[in-house]
Parts: C-alpha cells; structure tokens; sequence
C-alpha cells in the first residue's frame, strides 16, 4: 500500500533551534557575540587582531576560529595576543553551522567573557545559510575583491547587520567603484550600517571598535 | 557547497515522518527549493544516495520544485524574476527592493509503502 504524507518543514530548522539554544545561552552568561564573515583573504584575521588592539582593557574577549582544514595559525595568532580561543575544525565543510558552534561555547569560561567573535570560514556563498545564535552578522569585504560583489553573492548581503569594507588603503591601485559597489548593496539591506577602513593602516578602525564597544554595553543592560 | 549538512538533515526529517506513519520503505520525496537557497540538485541526490543507504528512505527518489527568485519594486510596485545577477527595476530603474520568492527551502511530502495489513475486517 502506497501513500502521500504531506510534511511541509523547513529544512534548516532543526540548525534554527540549535542557533536558538547558543543564544540563550550566549543571553544567559551576558555575553555579546558577532559572527564574521567574509571571502578568503578578506583581512578576517587581521581585522579581529586590529580590534582586539584598540578594544578597552577592561572588555573581556574570546575568539571561536573556523578552519576547513586542522591548521592553527589563525587561532595561534589570536591565542598569542592574550586572548582565549578554540578552533573548529569543520573537517573540509564550507562553513561553520550552530552545532558546531554549540561545542565550542562548552569549551569556553562563558562567565568570564564580554564579547565573543566567531570568525567563520572564508566563503560568501555557505555562512549566509547556516544561523549560529550570534547577535549580528558581519560581514568583511575587501577592496581587491571588486564591486561587483553585492551583485553575485546577493544572500550574505541580506543577512548581515554591519558591513565593513576593508583595505581602503588599496582604492588608489584598484578599479573599484564604490558608488557602484554601495547601490548594490542598498539594494540588498537597505541603510545598512557600514564601515570603511583599513586594517593595516588603522584608519577607520576606530568607528568599528567604538560601535561593538557601544552594542557590548548596551547589551550587558 | 553545503550540500551535505543540507541533505542530512533532509534524511532526518524524511525518517522522522516515515516512523511516525509507519512507513516500511520511502518512494519518493518532494522538496521545494528556492532560486535563493543556493543549493544544486545533482549534488543533493548525489549525497543522497549514499547517506540514505542501510534505511527505509533508500533509493527513494527526489523530486525539486524549483522556485525562481522573484523581486518586487517598492517604488513602482513592478514584479520581475531575478535571472543571475541583481539589477536594479527594469521598469523604473528603482532599487528599492523585496524579494517575494525564491527563499523557500523545505521538504512538502513523502511517498510511503506500508504493510498491508492482513487481519479479516469484522
């Protein structure tokens, strides 16, 4: 006997309900966490060091660090700037999803942290589907990478809180046009918050740390 | 891609409603995906066939719905699909935009065999 059983789910729910429980767990111990994403070579790295340098002593920080492949050099270059860190390696998977988030928050001292960053693998296509619990997106693209960006990867454009457009510094020695660039993002997230700067300069840095400094207070309440 | 997180959790939710109807095998599955979801059909049937197999949902064929990616202009109110790439509003050249299809990403129904059941009616 044959029959038709209507289901009608969602298939990301049950890594929603995941998302969900890091959240509240994340809520629980007052910790703010921001999600990062970004194209391979973007600068993910060098950003999060770059603000970890001008955050204020006081705000306690960890890092979660997602790897495809079991190297460490990301995580050993956040570990030796004094911060606690764990790496995830997602064994070849394109992007971090909120189980494996989940793991790493049981291998931190959440009590004893303010802000948490999750730098997620470097794709723009695979972060954009996978909720983690985190309390904004960001989302870092790079001048090299060109403008027309917005307009092939449309979905991590959506879902994202805060944009940050990296290496500034190389506007000069690129064809990026960033009225063309920017349209096509409005379009995506309309007054989408943005910041532009470059990591190896500094320059603009520091509107990015006075706005997390900013949302990690508020969210202490 | 991300095809295999994506299909695994497709499985769960075929066995999940399988055992709960009593299934003893799993024909067919529909699933409706959206232009949006970025995800290809080849390489889901691809993982399917081999993390389904060993289950009552072995073999069991897959069917897509395809939705196209459909934007809708907030200033002129002109609907049109989004075929590759994002463009402004082929109508008024507007960029304030909805999407109003293309999201969609879900599992709508399964074929199942059940025993037959053999006691007499009274």
């Amino acid at each position: 006997m044959s029959q038709r059983v209507e289901i009608v789910k969602r298939i990301m729910d049950s890594n929603e309900q995941l998302a969900e429980q890091n959240r509240q767990k994340l809520d629980q111990h007052g910790v703010f966490c921001i999600n990062v994403m970004a194209s391979p070579g973007a600068g993910k790295t060098s950003l999060i060091l770059k603000t970890i340098a001008n955050l204020p002593d006081d705000l306690r920080l960890g890092v979660i660090e997602g790897d495809t492949a079991p190297v460490t050099i990301d995580a050993d270059k956040i570990v030796n700037a004094g911060m606690p860190a764990v790496q995830i390696n997602t064994g070849g998977d394109c992007h971090l999803d909120a189980n494996m988030v989940g793991l790493a928050l049981d291998q931190l001292d959440l009590d004893a942290l303010d802000l948490l960053l999750i730098e997620n693998v470097g794709n723009l296509i695979c972060p954009a589907g996978f909720a983690l619990g985190n309390h904004a997106n960001i989302l870092i693209a790079s001048i090299p990478e060109g403008d027309d960006k917005p307009y092939k990867y449309p979905n991590i454009y959506r879902n994202i809180d805060v944009l940050i457009i990296n290496k500034t510094d190389l506007l000069p020695y690129v064809d990026f046009r960033m009225d063309y660039f920017r349209e096509g993002v409005e379009m995506l997230n309309p007054g989408l918050k943005t910041f532009a700067l470059s990591a190896k300069t500094g320059e603009g840095v520091q509107a990015w740390v006075d706005w997390l400094v900013e949302k990690v207070l508020s969210s202490r309440g | 891609m991300h095809e295999l997180a994506v299909t695994e959790s497709i499985l769960q939710i075929v066995l999940q409603s399988a055992e709960e109807n009593g299934a003893t095998k799993v024909t067919d599955i529909s699933l409706t995906i959206g232009a949006l979801s970025s995800i290809v059909d080849d390489s889901v049937q691809f993982y399917w066939d081999h993390i389904s197999k060993g289950s009552i949902a072995e073999e069991a064929k897959l069917h897509f719905n395809r939705i196209l990616a459909k934007l809708k202009c907030q200033n002129c109110g002109n609907e049109f699909q989004l075929i590759e790439e994002l463009t402004p509003c082929p109508n008024c050249q507007g960029i304030n935009l909805q999407i109003i299809a293309g999201e969609e990403f879900q599992v709508d129904a399964i074929e199942i065999e059940k025993e037959v059941n053999n006691e007499p009616k009274s």
